[in-house]
């Protein structure tokens, strides 16, 4: 696949691929996946008894599997999967496997620009992350919570460094969990350590711990916070200071703490999934200021908008001056940014992309069981059995839609204007 | 009366170790007082120990009426004492508590519908319980099961790729009687995300074959995540981790959101039912689940009014159903229930009392999980249910939740009644038509 902003942005539709056109025979067709550019369509299909494939644009991959499965792109557009090869699981790219088979893997993961490719292994009873094709040196008897680096160089996962026998609950309160950057732990314990996380250079790795049965903090490169709170939730890092924040729990009332200070009063029945702004001068989160009402709140201020059933995918607009997430009222979802939401109500919306130049917003929304993207509001005249999500162009004017109406996938380019009028 | 038992347990005996007087004290005190409220209060207060709760116990009937094991009784030897005493009860007081709250009540709130106040002695057992936690004198196993909770997010120290495995080969077997059956894992956009409890991937795989059997027939469009999540289950309820609790509950929620599915069914539970649909919601903010949940028993229902489950064959035997708990008095599906039965069953004999009236099991709210030192105290105290399911005469019950096949088998054992236990998923996988069977 080009780059992003080589793609074909020029106006106009096509269709891509019949999806009941394959070059190999097969019993069925699984999922149907859009690659980033728009460009393929892909999905898991069987081709004989206990063997799979992968179709891409019609073509078959050479490779034969007794099992495939977890098929996804990586934002540079190469196709992997997982496949179980004669008891050996190896992870396909672009139809070629890995060099090395495994026990197990499972949760392919991507760096930012998808040049780094990882999955978690278990192997020999021994667990840890295989990143572009080469296991941890160090595995553990459990691991979890894996993560990659937005940049692919480190990973890290929660891992158990001390073994456990079957209701060893003392000894599970002296602390057998740690954290391990690359497959080396941190030297210390805990009882539980959850959602580590990268700071902006890889050099630090912050994470929820819980020190015993009921109390709480965040430790960065396994050194705990001073502040114990009664709970925390995923710490995140200032994208420049490298400060650490947590959505924290103080006498029944959720606030955030700074590296362990205070920063938002703990008012709200909950507050969690906070972001910095790309410049970091902005710090905004899903919060409930009123028991079963949802909302977001910047750097502490509630939004007037509120929701009953749900806030998710809150998302910042590349120049860190716009918010947009979901929110779903009596079953229905929408959109809202800047304190408003959208008029049109949803049976499923997914996450909103905002344009490089931060002025219009766009989502996948499902109504009745079809399928469209919506921007600024504005539904999309067409919809379709299926669609993927809306991307917009390098210069933000127009946006890539991507699309499965009567067993054709079609990729299509609008003028944003066309779409908001 | 009869001598009271103590059992001996090792957390609850070397967790009381470590207690002092001061840290009871204090750990009372800040529980009664900040998380209590004026609930606590208002049924302190209103309780005129008229007993008139005492007979909805099964712990006190099979005890011989014994006032020790009413409601009221396992009040006044827990909460009331502390209140009196303003915390300052002895450390062999509070080991005591710990086994009248954790092990001879069921949180069943059978009780809570004879009171003519309404007092929820579930509620106040469930402070005992949470006191308990901070004072880290919970019994082993139960406490050895929400640390698995907190370490996996799951039931059963299930590792993620265990559960995968799992699944993958349940769509196997599916496969040699259904050849195009699916299991789809971690499908976007999927209507219905399955969630299971922690024992069915580890020892009751069965049942996530039938639900897929079930799923693959009927023609719904569901998927199971990849990722953990997937557990349902939640003894952090149950321990009076409500922190854990909500962790939990969060990672359910969550993977049903990232995955886009319209609503979560969950398979035969019921204290799990309890922690989705009630509880775990609500400590987290939301007064509903952001995502719809439906009980396997609504869903059955749902299936076969919508056409889409056909009955091939009936279950000839006569059958007896028990109500759980958690889905009957907590979400009224006796009636549906019943209806997927009487679709299915010939034979439907009535237990009495039933519906919203029905005994526990003794499993539920936790008592089972206690585990081994306290199973002969557990199945003495649930004589009666053993003598309702005599009164039957039927060789087959269905119990539509996981701890209440537990505790029923428990019963049935001791007991010797000649009862053969089933979930109404397996009933519905041998004689629904499965067009698509080889
Ligand atoms: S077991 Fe049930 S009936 Fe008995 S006290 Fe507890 S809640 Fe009430
Ligand atoms: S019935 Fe109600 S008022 Fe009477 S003893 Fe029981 S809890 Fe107290
Ligand atoms: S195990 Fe079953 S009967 Fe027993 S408390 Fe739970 S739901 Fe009730």
């Amino acid at each position: 696949m080009t780059q992003y902003s080589a793609w074909d942005w020029g106006v106009g539709s096509k269709t891509v691929a019949d999806l009941s056109a394959c070059d190999c025979d097969i019993e069925w067709r699984e999922e149907s996946l859009a690659s980033p550019d728009g460009e393929q369509v892909a999905a898991v299909v069987k081709t004989g008894d206990a063997e799979f494939g992968v179709c891409v644009n019609g073509e078959c991959w050479e490779p034969r599997y007794e099992r495939v499965w977890y098929l996804k792109y990586s934002p540079d557009g190469r196709l992997t999967a997982l496949a179980n090869d004669q008891g050996d699981w190896t992870l396909c790219v672009n139809g070629e496997q890995w060099e090395e088979g495994y026990g197990f893997l499972w949760n392919t993961m991507f760096s930012k620009d998808g040049s780094v490719i990882a999955c978690c292994v278990a192997d020999s009873m021994t667990y840890g992350m295989v990143v572009d094709g080469v296991a941890w040196e160090n595995l553990y008897a459990n691991a979890n919570n894996f993560i990659l680096s937005p940049d692919g160089r480190k990973s890290a996962a929660v891992v158990q460094t001390v073994p456990l026998g079957q209701a060893e609950i003392f000894k599970f309160k002296e602390g057998v969990y740690s954290v391990a950057v690359d497959g080396e732990a941190w030297d210390v314990n805990f009882v539980n350590a959850w959602t580590p996380i990268f700071n902006t250079d890889t050099s630090l790795v912050a994470a929820q711990i819980r020190v015993n049965l009921f109390d709480y903090t965040i430790a960065v490169n396994g050194k705990p916070w001073a502040e114990i709170f009664n709970q925390v939730w995923e710490p995140r890092f200032h994208p420049k200071t490298n400060a650490v924040v947590a959505p924290v729990r103080v006498s029944g009332r959720w606030g955030m703490a700074r590296d362990g200070k205070l920063i938002w009063q703990p008012t709200f029945f909950q507050v969690w999934q906070q972001q910095f702004n790309p410049s970091g001068d902005q710090l905004a989160a899903i919060v409930c200021p009123e028991y079963g009402r949802w909302t977001l709140a910047v750097d502490g201020k509630p939004w007037n908008t509120t929701f009953g059933d749900m806030v998710m995918d809150m998302t910042y607009s590349p120049d860190g001056r716009r918010l947009a997430a979901l929110g779903k009222q009596d079953g229905k979802w929408t959109v809202f940014a800047d304190d408003r939401p959208w008029s049109g109500q949803y049976d499923m919306c997914y996450a909103p992309v905002f344009s490089p130049d931060s002025a219009h917003v766009a989502a996948r929304v499902e109504k009745q069981g079809r399928f469209t993207i919506v921007v600024n509001g504005k539904e999309y005249g067409t919809t379709f059995d299926q669609c993927f999500d809306p991307t917009f162009s390098p210069d933000s004017s127009k946006v890539l839609i991507r699309g499965i109406a009567g067993g054709k996938y079609q990729r299509i380019v609008e003028p944003v204007t066309q779409i908001i009028g | 009366m009869k001598e009271r038992v103590w059992i001996q347990d090792e957390g609850i005996d070397r967790g009381a170790e470590k207690l002092t007087p001061e840290r009871i004290e204090k750990t009372i005190n800040a529980v009664l007082g900040n998380e209590a409220g004026a609930r606590l209060k208002a049924y302190v207060e209103t309780c005129a120990h008229c007993g008139l709760c005492a007979e909805a116990c099964h712990f006190y009937m099979s005890r011989d009426k014994d006032p020790r094991f009413s409601p009221v009784g396992k009040v006044k030897q827990t909460i009331w004492e502390m209140l009196d005493k303003k915390g300052k009860v002895s450390v062999e007081f509070m080991k005591q508590a710990v086994q009248v709250a954790q092990t001879e009540c069921n949180l069943c709130r059978r009780c809570v519908q004879y009171c003519p106040f309404g007092i929820d002695i579930a509620y106040m057992m469930s402070l005992v319980r949470r006191i308990a936690h901070k004072l880290e004198i919970t019994p082993l196993y139960i406490q050895d099961t929400a640390h698995s909770h907190s370490a996996t997010m799951n039931q059963m120290w299930v590792k993620d790729d265990e559960w995968i495995d799992a699944l993958h080969w349940q769509e196997d077997e599916i496969r040699e009687e259904l050849p195009a059956a699916r299991i789809p894992l971690d499908k976007e956009g999927a209507e219905i995300m399955y969630s299971v409890i922690g024992p069915e991937p580890k020892f009751r795989t069965q049942l996530i074959y039938q639900a897929a059997a079930i799923m693959n027939e009927t023609g719904c469009d569901w998927t199971m995540p990849a990722t953990p999540g997937w557990d349902n289950s939640d003894m952090a309820m149950y321990t009076g981790d409500s922190e854990m609790m909500g962790r939990l509950k969060r990672m359910h929620f969550d993977t049903a959101a990232r995955l886009r599915v319209k609503k979560i069914v969950m398979g035969e539970c019921g204290h799990a039912f309890r922690s989705v649909y009630d509880t775990g919601n609500r400590v987290l903010g939301w007064r509903m689940p952001p995502v719809p949940v439906i009980h396997a028993l609504e869903f059955y229902w749902d299936l076969l009014n919508s056409g889409k489950l056909k009955v091939a064959k009936k279950f000839e035997e006569p059958v007896t159903f028990h109500d759980p708990c958690n889905v009957v008095r907590g979400r009224g599906l006796h009636e549906k229930a019943r209806e997927v039965v009487r679709a299915f069953c010939t034979n439907l004999v009535e237990m009495y009392p039933n519906k919203e009236h029905n005994y526990c099991c003794a499993a539920g709210g936790g008592v089972i999980n206690c585990g081994p030192p306290f199973k002969n105290a557990r199945v003495e105290g649930n004589r009666i249910k053993a003598e309702q399911l005599r009164a039957t005469g039927v060789k087959v019950c269905i119990a539509p939740c996981h701890n209440c096949h537990g505790g029923l088998e428990d019963i049935i054992h001791k007991y010797k009644l000649d009862i053969e236990l089933k979930f109404l998923g397996e009933i519905i996988y041998d004689c629904m038509e499965k067009p698509n069977a080889v």
